[in-house]
């Protein structure tokens, strides 16, 4: 509803519908016909206040909808060194993109370097290995960084990477403010997740508050946070679990933020969003509508957000990697199309399709495709693209919009109450109670009994299950060159750095670490150029901030 | 080490020598009770003695196994060996049981410290009897301190962990937690306090208010005969602060139970406590066996035709199982 | 003997774990509820293992079987891994892999001295029962 009270609601309504048309009129729009394929003229949306672009964005984010500009259809993959990735990187560039996406290694994501005991058959599989700025170097190799823009996924060591991507980018005289990308650097979904953190909640959030105060002070074009429900989905969560978890850490960092003296429109407007979309259609379109809108009312109404960017909460999607299927997998390429669409109609930013393979491996290069295919029939065949938020004014799907947010309202009171009317405090107490784990636990169980019992039907695993038996699985397999290749590398980059400048950084990234007063980021930055490995920064950081072991709560 | 083929005095030889499976197997033994747990009992009853046994409680999230991981992580450096008995509840419905603790206290635990995870059901003879044979078994074996770890509800729970050498309840800042540890008995037991999570909010109340009901005990005529007043330790278990000072308070008790010769009269009560379970159990297994034979059932027959009421025919059985 | 011997799932322990850094603890964890509730003891290890820690925690549990959750296609590395360690500790129990391997390395594990592998999906019958059927043989 408006938020204007005055006392005429339809001269109200109708000053939204003028605002909003003076809105859309003035939106650059897509250079195709915005009619059905019978050639019927389509509005760009129907139905009453509030309108498409307007607070709370319930209805989405711009005026024109997908008019304007269709989303993103942003594929992220990568394995191998860092000069494999570095190839694939020019050929995109080459084909047109603007737009790197990098996936690290679990060594790398867990702050191990290559020669670990513990990256045993982990190097370079899942992404791309970097231990020290040379990696970053090679990856990077022949590319702008001034006229790129670079997603970067890693939590943990997050701060190293963004030093070295800072290190990189100045020794090939782009400065750092001209830098412009996202790091995803969402730690508190990993003690609720995905679960790979390496310090408790509190140090990790002072790392990720220096990096937002150096990112709004030193590089305007660089996103710091990307906060993800994804994995909390892919751990087993509800949708609405989905939805509440990831906003409450929204909150909890821009408490942070706040506490740490930042203005809520500067930083507010850089913060960003990533979830999951699963196969329950409307659920999950009632989720995405449900997301902008508690978004825009907390950060206009509870942090005093003036700035409209600052309230608009933008996301990228990708389709639900654990509603994939073993058996048959062919068939998930229809999930993942149903999936895709329910986000296009939720009014996604960018989207990622899954493989219809990757239950087992990573994707093909077949699979990947199909995937990109996918995203693209929708956006193009469909029509979705064409009204925006299409279903908007549905009984039901605001009615689903309306009972996603009343249940996220009611887990942001319990975790309010759990930090004494602190958001930021309700989370870290519920990390530490363990209520994050145990209600995602209890929901994974919950479905897997109902799986189990015949009483939830998926085709393929408990019904339909005929077909199965001629899958021939081609899978994606990575050898062990890529490990030994990094060995080598690593090696001879520890040989031929200067040591004693590796111990002075070192030391100074523990003192930096020591004292809270002090921003991490200047002192990342000197030991990255020093050539120190990720996993001695890490370690230098970790003799004062400790490690963190979840507590058992399966 | 494999432990095919062998017998339970050879394997109870090997948990002597020091191999580490052996000694697990031995503690299933007990845990499982029947000829094996009892040749375990005849053998390790006349080696222990040594071991300070310590129990550690309070409410579930308090932070116990935490807190019992600092301290195991803490005593190899002092020469010792501890080994733990963590006690997590089993399922109610169907006797399974998660045990989770190790994860909290494994962190750095090598060989000098055992690990033993303990489901509150599942034991033939209930936690009343395995616990103090898993005790006397780590002790015979040469572990001390021997911890018992579990949460402070249930009657035997609180039973088991009160009968330790020393007892440390563990509560949070706040005052719902001391208020729970009073209402299960737990205030009664504790001779030790930690007050853990204590960088929070709220720690110095929740001191003040564990003193006033020291005082209050004191006022009521609970204050111990020998004046011992239970310290109270303030841990923040998660960063490892509090641990030294806890086991420094720890072995300040033991000097205290050595000096006052209370020492041998809770070893007293604990032999006492374990024979009672024990003849419990043979009795118990006597009524079963008694009511089952062919004369039990025809004094069951006896009472349904009214020739003998319930009680003539329980004490005719009486006097048969105490012949 | 106690009403706990009727069923022969009772008296099963089984040490759950992730090895290595792979941190996808869904499924693990699922499969803890359903040993649980078919009456096993879990000693559950949760994330960040390694083949020491393991080897520890099963002698020490006398553990009757361990399970190891995998999702990061390192299971033909951290599998046989595994299994040497159990060699070298003459630990003579069997080990179970669940999680995500493609069915050309099932018999590349089983070959390596794997018991059983269970897939994603498996059922709770059929999870209760590799355990159950690892644990009987194995005795």
């Amino acid at each position: 509803m408006s938020e204007d009270n005055g006392d005429d609601t339809t001269d109200s309504a109708d000053e939204a519908r003028a605002e909003w048309l003076v809105d859309y009129e003035s939106s650059r729009l897509r250079d195709i016909p915005f009619e059905t394929m019978s050639g019927v003229p389509l509005e760009p949306m129907y139905g009453d206040s509030p309108y498409p672009g307007q607070f709370p964005y319930t209805r989405g984010l711009f005026p024109a909808g997908y008019r304007s500009r269709l989303w993103t259809m942003r594929m992220f993959a990568g394995f191998g060194t860092a000069e494999d990735t570095n190839a694939r990187f020019k050929e995109l560039l080459r084909n047109g993109g603007t737009g790197l996406s990098t996936a690290f290694d679990m060594p790398t994501l867990m702050g191990r370097d290559s020669d670990s005991s513990w990256a045993l058959g982990e190097v370079g599989h899942c992404g791309v290995a970097i231990d020290t700025l040379a990696d970053m170097r090679d990856l990077f190799a022949g590319i702008d960084l001034g006229k790129v823009s670079t997603s970067m996924t890693i939590n943990g060591p997050a701060a190293i990477l963004m030093a070295m991507y800072v290190a990189v980018a100045e020794e090939s005289g782009v400065g750092r403010s001209g830098l412009a990308g996202t790091i995803q650097n969402d730690i508190l979904k990993e003690y609720q997740a995905q679960k790979e953190y390496i310090y408790p909640p509190r140090p990790s959030m002072r790392i990720i508050t220096d990096m937002v105060k150096f990112t709004t002070a030193e590089m305007p074009r660089w996103h710091p946070v990307s906060i993800s429900g994804y994995h909390i989905r892919e751990a087993g969560s509800t949708a609405a679990q989905e939805l509440a978890f990831t906003l409450a850490n929204g909150f909890a960092y821009v408490e942070a933020a706040l506490a740490a003296g930042e203005d809520i429109d500067e930083f507010g407007r850089r913060l960003s969003f990533f979830f999951n979309s699963h196969s329950d259609f409307f659920e999950e379109i009632g989720k995405f509508r449900a997301a902008r809108r508690i978004w825009a009312r907390w950060m206009k109404e509870r942090y005093g957000a003036k700035d409209k960017r600052a309230m608009m909460c933008r996301f990228h999607t990708q389709t639900a990697g654990v509603s994939l299927t073993a058996q048959q997998p062919e068939i998930n390429i229809a999930r993942v199309a149903t999936q895709a669409l329910a986000a296009a109609i939720g009014g996604t930013q960018s989207l990622h399709t899954d493989g219809f393979d990757e239950a087992m491996a990573l994707p093909t290069e077949k699979a990947a495709r199909i995937a990109l295919r996918t995203q693209q029939i929708v956006a193009h065949e469909t029509g979705v693209a064409a009204v925006a938020d299409p279903l908007g004014g549905a009984p039901f799907v605001e009615w689903m919009t309306d009972e996603m947010e009343r249940q996220a309202e009611e887990v942001f009171e319990h975790l309010e109450a759990l930090g004494d009317g602190s958001m930021l405090e309700g989370v870290y107490e519920a990390v530490e109670n363990g209520y994050f784990v145990g209600e995602i636990a209890d929901s994974a169980y919950r479905f897997e009994r109902e799986v189990n019992a015949g009483r939830r039907i998926i085709v393929g695993v408990n019904a339909y299950t005929e077909g199965a038996e001629d899958d021939a699985q081609n899978l994606l397999r990575i050898g062990h060159e890529t490990e030994e290749y990094q060995l080598k590398r690593l090696a001879t980059v520890k040989q031929e750095r200067n040591d004693a400048d590796v111990a002075d950084a070192l030391a100074r990234v523990t003192a930096d670490a020591n004292d809270p007063n002090i921003n991490l980021m200047p002192g990342l930055i000197e030991a990255v150029r020093a050539l120190a490995t990720e996993e001695e920064i890490v370690m230098a950081m970790e003799s004062v901030f400790g490690t963190y072991v979840e507590r058992a709560i399966v | 080490m494999s432990l095919r083929g062998l017998g339970t005095e050879e394997i109870f030889e090997r948990a002597v020598a020091g191999e580490r499976r052996a000694l697990g197997r031995v503690l299933t033994f007990i845990e499982r009770a029947g000829e094996d747990a009892d040749i375990i009992t005849e053998l390790s009853h006349p080696m222990g003695g040594q071991a300070h046994v310590v129990g550690i409680t309070g409410a579930p999230g308090a932070g116990k196994s935490t807190l019992t991981g600092q301290l195991t992580r803490l005593l190899p450096d002092l020469g010792l060996r501890p080994a733990v008995l963590a006690v997590d509840p089993s399922s109610p419905l169907t006797g399974g049981a998660i045990l989770g603790d190790r994860i909290r206290m494994d962190d750095m635990a090598g060989d000098d410290v055992f690990i033993r995870s303990v489901a509150t059901r599942g034991h033939a003879g209930g936690l009343a009897l395995s616990i103090p044979g898993g005790v006397r078994a780590f002790d015979a074996v040469g572990y001390d301190p021997v911890i018992i770890e579990t949460v402070g509800v249930g009657q035997v729970e609180v039973d088991v962990v009160g009968a330790a050498d020393t007892t440390v309840v563990v509560v949070n800042p706040g005052w719902g937690d001391a208020v729970q540890a009073n209402k299960a008995g737990l205030m009664e037991v504790a001779d030790i306090f930690v007050i853990n999570k204590a960088d929070r909010p709220g720690a110095a109340d929740s001191r003040r208010d564990l003193d006033l009901m020291l005082d209050l005990s004191h006022v009521t005529g609970q204050e111990r005969s020998s004046g011992y007043r239970p310290p109270i330790i303030m841990t923040t278990a998660t960063e490892g602060t509090g641990a030294d000072e806890l086991w420094d308070a720890i072995h300040a008790h033991r000097g205290h139970l050595a000096s006052t010769g209370e020492l041998d009269s809770r070893r007293e009560a604990r032999h006492h406590y374990e024979i009672t379970h024990r003849l419990e159990q043979l009795v118990s297994a006597g009524i079963v066996t008694a009511l089952a034979e062919d004369d039990g059932a025809m004094l069951v027959a006896d009472v349904a035709a009214k020739r003998i009421s319930p009680s003539q025919a329980a004490r005719t059985l009486a006097k048969r199982l105490l012949r | 003997m106690s009403e706990q011997t009727s069923d022969s799932n009772a008296n099963i322990r089984i040490v759950l774990a992730k090895l290595g850094l792979d941190g996808h603890d869904r499924g693990i964890k699922i499969v803890a509820r359903i040993l649980r509730d078919a009456g096993m003891e879990v000693i559950y290890l949760g994330l960040r293992q390694t083949t020491d820690s393991i080897v520890a925690a099963a002698e020490e549990e006398d553990a009757d079987a361990i399970g190891l959750s995998m999702h990061n296609a390192g299971h033909l590395t951290l599998a046989p891994a595994m299994i040497e360690a159990l060699r070298v500790a003459d630990l003579d129990i069997p080990l179970i892999i669940g999680g995500i391997v493609p069915d050309m390395d099932v018999e590349t594990l089983i070959g390596a001295g794997v018991t059983a592998v269970l897939g994603p999906g498996a059922p709770a019958e059929e999870v209760v029962e590799a355990v159950t059927k690892a644990v009987a043989d194995a005795s």
